[in-house]
């Protein structure tokens, strides 16, 4: 029999993430973003957290509901814009930052659910990312040697999932989180739809359950869109 | 007369060549894809995770599961690939993305780029504009000449934080096409109109251009 890694809430899925730990969250902007457990952040009022993210959130939604009641006490990512409650605690020293690039976030992650603890990358050498940062040579190219993440939790969004924790997610919502969803010391999946084992074809499953620790399904999700673009039919 | 956006775009869209996979940046890149040269197959690649980025969707139809880098609502088209970041940075990191284009503050005449940060000002962040320019054997910048106080953005040195060192290939503003070569910026079209003396005036870093310049054409 598969291995249950079900559990019934985001309550009881983050029951114990405390203050002052380190959190990733998926998402790439608001698209694929763990809305259960952020609310759940909210609600416990953790505080203290160092969040590893591409993005903020917006000042009403996402991660830009725990910027809110200060909740963050520094942030790890790749792009903030869309964010003045963020900017403003930046500005005013209230919380620390550390932007780096996007690709270089995404493999940090990846390493870390390979197993390899440091990778060689050029992005950012000879700018201000590279400060402070060991490099290595190899053919005439300086790379910086960039660590694997390190999370007390990985907050991920799938799709659908099965109570063994296997996961799959649905298009531009993937983004961030198959990589986070390997990276962390106690990973959470919330899902759309929570189904048996042997539902999903394991020739599909993006996340396999061996890297997902809680899983539960979420209900009522907004996906709210950050920047509604059509075209007209005539 | 100078260039408008539009025309920078339809410019830059001359360089597509078929076959090519491409990243377009926020902005004026964006509407390098309104001006796809006809008989030219080429598919965009969106950072998010999206290979073969479609037109926004009908009204009605968006999805907040679909988006580009731009958070903007997209489709797929027949032959999308749908990845997660990792991947979608494997790829341009091993420089399978053939053409980058991307907007600027400023540009070297070594072909540096500062395109992120204005200390104590604007705290965006660099997104993935570190890691495609780091990593992208073809990269042009789309840009205004100058700034709006009419200084110049080609410089002898950016002034700003990098985002890349020695990586733009190619420039095209709203007064010309330049090639970044070793003796500084090359002009090898100008806009309609602007004349060689307005393109030396403007240009503060080293700038290579002939007194018989041709003009672009549209």
């Amino acid at each position: 029999m598969a291995i249950n890694k079900q559990v019934a809430n985001a309550t009881e899925a983050l029951r114990d993430l405390t203050d002052g730990m380190t959190v990733m969250l998926g998402g790439f902007g608001l698209c694929g973003i763990p809305e259960m457990c952020i609310n759940e952040l909210v609600r416990k009022g953790t505080k203290e957290l160092t969040c590893i993210s591409n993005n903020a959130g917006v000042d009403d939604f996402g991660l830009g509901l725990l910027l809110h009641q200060k909740q963050i006490r520094k942030m790890i990512a790749s792009y903030v814009g869309e964010n003045a409650e963020f900017e403003r605690q930046l500005l005013s020293g209230e919380l620390e930052v550390d932007l780096i690039p996007q690709g270089t976030l995404a493999t940090r992650c990846l390493i870390a659910g390979y197993g390899i603890p440091f990778v060689p990358l050029l992005a950012g050498v000879g700018t201000e990312v590279a400060e402070g940062k060991q490099t290595v040579e190899r053919n005439g190219k300086t790379y910086l040697l960039e660590d694997a993440f390190e999370a007390d939790f990985a907050i991920v969004k799938a799709w659908k999932g099965d109570t063994a924790g296997n996961l799959i997610y649905k298009d531009t919502a993937r983004n961030f989180n198959p990589m986070m969803a390997m990276a962390g010391t106690i990973t959470v999946a919330e899902v759309e739809e929570l189904v048996e084992p042997g539902e999903l074809d394991p020739n599909r499953i993006h996340t396999p359950g061996i890297y997902v620790h809680r899983i539960f399904q979420g209900e009522n999700y907004e996906k709210r869109i950050e920047q509604r673009t059509v075209r007209s039919r005539n | 007369m100078a260039l408008s956006k539009e025309q920078i775009a339809r410019r830059i869209a001359r360089e597509l060549q078929d076959g090519y996979y491409v990243n377009l940046g926020i902005g004026i890149p964006t509407l390098v894809a309104n001006f796809i040269p006809e008989g030219i197959s080429v598919m965009l690649q969106s950072e998010n995770g999206l290979l073969g980025m479609g037109p926004f969707p009908f009204e009605g139809e968006e999805d907040a599961d679909l988006i580009n880098a731009g958070k903007q609502t997209v489709t797929t088209l027949p032959g999308s690939a749908i990845f997660d970041s990792a991947t979608s940075f494997g790829m341009i990191r091993a420089g399978k993305v053939d053409l980058t284009v991307l907007g600027a503050m400023e540009v070297a005449d070594n072909g540096d780029i500062a395109n992120w940060k204005i200390p104590g000002k604007l705290i965006k962040g660099m997104g993935g504009a570190m890691d495609l320019v780091a990593a992208a054997k073809n990269i042009i910048v789309a840009m205004q000449h100058t700034d709006k106080y009419g200084n110049s953005k080609l410089l002898p040195e950016c002034s700003l934080p990098l985002t890349g060192i020695a990586c733009v290939k190619k420039v095209v503003t709203d007064l010309g096409y330049f090639e970044v070569t070793p003796d500084g910026f090359h002009c090898v079209e100008r806009a309609p109109g602007v004349s060689v003396d307005e393109i030396k005036s403007k240009t503060a870093g080293r700038l290579v251009i002939a007194d018989d310049c041709p003009e672009m054409s549209f």
